[in-house]
């Protein structure tokens, strides 16, 4: 079926669009005329909140995004930081939650295509992604479901494409039941010199249309992923595009072969909104006018409309302006790559944005006001209300190694093997540490010892509890876990998951989280250089918990003297960097109230970002100069799932001596921030305790390593094999169906 | 000696194979594009892994029917060393250059982890570096890689040595037949294998338990 072109356009119509009575008085007063039914697909696709931002922009700005080694910050498809020796990385994070949850396999999919898309349109070459994944409750009929066609869909795409997986989250909430978060990040290696824009430059020069051919799928994607969910969510399936990771692979590399030639002047990819969003980037930002001509749109089905061909999110996309001396030469590498190639268009000089199709024009809008004259506003939000502190009489008790045991095994920190098993982790030869560390770790191709770290962080309870701690806690947390590898933190990028901004609570969460996100950034030197903005995760007017990931990147100075989580050897000291005097205190919303306890009351942790720098600076420093031979941040589920976590890594056991007169608890569950494990072999005790002393970092020793059990003060030791056993079990029990899900 | 990794779109560890062959070698192999119909004079051809054609069929059955593998039929009938790894190993049993077929993993996902493998056989050109019954580590990544063959199939080749690898200590990650890894041709010059030792040669790998398959292939093996 053919949507008609000639449409007239009411109200239910401009509605079914997304687009507010406010907002299409807007576009009359803009356009001077009543909109065609193309142009009004066109605003809706300009204008939705996927693309535009509008609620969020105004506080996305106060985010810090320069930085000494800041070469691309936000607003292009990626962004760009200096790793020295003419190398950079190119890397973004980006949400894919809507289609993920209507069509798992190909939702998720599509969201590692489209992330790998924005990095080699940069000119990179994608050397490592990462996927935060959210679902709802165990027990939900419809997780085992999500999950397996999720991880499947990001296995099927990122290995055919062959990138490697290194690394991502995994984590299960009944506040995610009808809304699940697909975050999906990749970064890219590439030549400070040779980088790639989406700005066009020239009049009259040929616009061209590279990849896979446009059929229907995912026309209105974007406008689907900026409303809300109610039960008629499944007749949005059509909406959810088709991935095809084998044109992607030669996409990329007819791209890089392309870029080498020196015929690209301007590169977009076709994401959201497709055509539409693409030639109006490439169009605005040189001050450029755009004529595309429709008739030469490669199209695999018949009859399609203009409508249809300019709201298709179809994959595996591309479109350039090339300079015309060199278009046979670049012709010749898309064919031998058996992809598309066909002149679309031209830029002009009359700052217009004119679609013809069949003899016809169809649209006809100033592009500049496209992007620039979208609504933009200041929602209201309500005062920021933290929780009280719990009584400091209230501290629920339990046998510390019930509780270790359980936690081990739980379905949010147990092994999440049985997912990154099924991604492939190690292609392209460069992956130093897998995912089940503190982060991620890639070596440089062609550089001796430089490698990559990457991480991605955040927790959502933190950020429910109070929005601004939780923020900065993503940041310190992620900044924490490159630390952990003993690489510098470059720079991260966000992914901002919330619900209707138009609810003045949520908007509330939206406006401290970014607060908190920016002042972290700014304390720890973290810039934020790319992100993406995923509002309106409701399911009948259920919010998700707020979930502003943060996926960062580190630079490794010599990956030889790495730190990884797992015990050295036996006989080690064990120390806790950053330990305040009882080690653990704070025991609000740690994951030993929430899973051992049901309780979900009491205030988030703290983060004192002055701390969390100068601790994080301090084992770095001992991680570079080979003074430590294990480090592991403490991050839910405190010291106890830290020092755990080691052993199960290793096979070596490690005895913990409780400080005396302080309740168990709070020593190994709380979540107090800033605060490392790490080892230390005999003979550079000594030296570390004096550097911990030079610095002002508190470094009390806990224990040794050794023996096959982890012996928590003066609770009973629990065997590593056990610990092992119960951390493995989860997750293939669940999803192989022989558990009680609320285990 | 020279080498040579077969390059068809959608194959996605050559860069991988390239690499080690060079650091092995101390030589870069020559690669050869899907259309090309002549190899070059090369003492080892390798087919590399990944998704070729997308493998939106059966996995390897396009590439089988590429102008480029009536090529590599030749020159293996020629007797030059053909390798196949992973997408490699698929393409050469759908081409008829081995024996035996390469089904859907039994837990029917995509598996990425360390295995063990025992060198069954370490009288081939392909694994003189390592001892009869030594095990080594190698990693797979794969989603088609239960390797079967019928009866008589079976005892013809555990018969004539041409099973060089069997997964090792329970590591079987696939459900192949007689936790076949590895599988030599009668002739003993072609060898397709689903484990990717091309991953595990190095300190950064963590190991360097595959190098020997190539030492041994390329003779470079060290006194």
């Amino acid at each position: 079926m053919t949507i008609s072109n000639t449409r007239p356009i009411t109200p239910d119509l401009i509605a079914s669009h997304g687009l507010k009575p406010d907002e299409y008085e807007r576009i009359l007063n803009l356009i001077g005329r009543e909109p065609t039914f193309t142009e009004l697909g066109i605003f809706s696709a300009m204008w939705n909140e996927h693309c535009s931002y509008k609620s969020s922009k105004k506080w996305l700005r106060t985010l810090p995004t320069k930085g000494p080694r800041v070469i691309q910050g936000p607003g292009e498809n990626a962004g760009v930081v200096d790793i020295d020796d003419g190398d950079c990385v190119v890397f973004k994070m980006e949400s894919h939650n809507h289609p993920s949850y209507i069509e798992p396999y190909q939702g998720a999919a599509t969201g590692v295509g489209g992330i790998l898309r924005d990095v080699f349109t940069m000119g990179a070459r994608p050397v490592a992604a990462m996927n935060a994944l959210r679902f709802g409750s165990p027990d939900h009929p419809k997780t085992r479901h999500l999950v397996s066609g999720v991880v499947a869909g990001v296995g099927g795409y990122g290995n055919s494409f062959g990138v490697p997986t290194v690394g991502g989250e995994v984590e299960f909430d009944a506040r995610y039941n009808g809304n699940i978060l697909v975050n999906a990040f990749a970064a890219g290696l590439a030549k400070t010199d040779a980088i790639f824009y989406s700005k066009a430059e020239g009049v009259g020069l040929p616009v061209v249309y590279l990849g896979a051919k446009t059929g229907r799928d995912g026309v209105g994607g974007a406008t689907m992923a900026s409303a809300e969910f109610d039960e008629s969510i499944e007749e949005k399936r059509p909406t959810v595009q088709v991935g095809d990771p084998f044109t992607e692979k030669c996409l990329l590399e007819a791209c890089l072969e392309l870029m080498q030639t020196g015929a690209v002047i301007a590169i977009q990819d076709m994401g959201a909104a497709g055509l539409t969003c693409s030639a109006v980037e490439m169009g605005a930002k040189g001050d450029l006018g755009i004529e595309l001509d429709l008739d030469k749109v490669p199209v695999r089905e018949e009859r399609m409309t203009a409508y249809e061909m300019m709201l298709s999110e179809s994959q595996e996309r591309m479109l350039m302006v090339l300079r015309p001396e060199k278009e046979e030469e670049a012709k010749a590498i898309f064919v031998k790559w058996g992809l598309d190639f066909a002149i679309v268009g031209k830029t002009t000089d009359d700052l217009r944005f004119r679609i013809l199709h069949q003899g016809e024009e169809v649209a006809n809008l100033p592009i500049k006001e496209l992007g620039d004259e979208a609504p933009e506003y200041d929602r209201p939000w309500t005062p920021a209300r933290a929780p009280s502190p719990l009584a400091t009489n209230d501290v629920p008790q339990a046998d510390v190694s019930d509780a270790l045991l359980k936690l081990v095994g739980s379905a949010n920190n147990s092994s999440r093997r049985w997912v990154y098993e099924q991604y492939d982790t190690l292609i392209q030869g460069n992956s130093l540490q897998l995912p089940g560390g503190d982060a991620g770790v890639i070596r440089v191709e062609g550089h001796e010892t430089k490698a990559l770290a990457f991480s991605s962080d955040v927790t959502p309870r933190y950020v429910e509890a109070d929005p601004f701690e939780g923020g900065k806690q993503a940041v310190a947390e992620c900044w924490r876990n490159l630390t952990a590898t003993g690489a510098l933190p470059l720079a991260a990028t966000d992914n901002l998951n919330f619900g209707n901004p138009e609810r003045p609570e949520i908007m509330s969460q939206l406006v401290h989280a970014i607060k908190g996100i920016g002042e972290a950034c700014q304390a720890l030197d973290f810039p934020i250089v790319s992100g993406n903005v995923s509002l309106y995760n409701e399911t009948n007017g259920q919010a998700i918990l707020p979930t502003p990931t943060i996926g960062g990147v580190g630079l490794v100075r010599d990956w030889s003297k790495m730190a990884r989580i797992r015990f050295a050897a036996a006989n080690e000291t064990i120390l806790l960097a950053g330990a305040p005097e009882s080690w653990g205190t704070h025991i609000g919303q740690s994951v030993y109230m929430r899973d051992i306890h049901g309780r979900t009351d009491g205030p988030a942790p703290h983060v004192d970002l002055g701390h969390e720098r100068k601790v994080g600076d301090f084992v770095r420093g001992l991680i570079e100069d080979g003074l430590v031979t294990a480090v592991h941040d403490c991050s839910s589920g405190g010291l106890a799932l830290a020092v755990a976590e080691m052993a199960i890594a290793s096979g070596i056991g490690a005895t913990i001596d409780a400080p005396a007169e302080h309740d168990p608890i709070p020593v190994f569950y709380g979540e107090d921030q800033g605060r490392y494990v790490v080892t230390v072999a005999e003979g550079s005790a000594e030296t570390v305790a004096a550097r911990a002393k030079a610095a002002g970092v508190a470094l009390p020793v806990i224990g040794r390593t050794g023996g096959n059990a982890v012996q928590l003060g003066d609770a009973r030791p629990v065997s590593v094999d056990e610990l092992r056993s119960a951390h493995e079990a989860w997750f293939p029990n669940y999803m192989g169906g022989d558990l009680a899900p609320d285990n | 000696m020279k080498s040579a990794v077969v390059q068809l779109p959608g194959l996605n560890r050559d860069c991988d194979m390239i690499a080690a062959l060079t650091k092995i070698s101390g030589k870069a192999p020559v690669t050869v594009w899907q259309t090309e119909t002549e190899i070059p004079d090369v003492d080892l051809i390798v087919i590399p892994g990944g998704f070729s054609y997308g493998d939106y069929l059966r996995c390897g059955a396009i590439a089988a029917r590429m102008p480029v593998m009536q090529a590599i039929k030749a020159k293996a009938e020629q007797g030059v060393r053909v390798l196949g790894v992973c997408n490699g190993f698929q393409i050469l049993v759908e081409a008829g250059l081995l024996p035996g077929a390469l089904m859907r993993n039994a837990s029917l996902k995509f598996v990425c982890r360390e295995v063990k493998l025992e060198v069954v056989n370490a009288d081939t050109a392909f694994t003189r570096a390592y001892a009869k019954g030594q095990v080594i580590r190698s990693p797979v990544a794969h989603h088609d890689g239960n390797y079967f063959a019928d009866a008589e199939t079976l005892k013809a080749i555990e018969g004539n040595g041409q099973v060089v690898f069997r997964y090792a200590e329970g590591t079987n990650p696939n459900g192949s037949v007689n936790d076949i890894a590895g599988v030599l041709n009668a002739k003993g010059n072609v060898l397709g294998m689903m484990p990717h030792p091309e991953n595990l040669i190095e300190s950064a790998h963590g190991g360097a338990d595959g190098r020997g398959l190539f030492a041994s292939a390329l003779d470079v093996i060290a006194a």
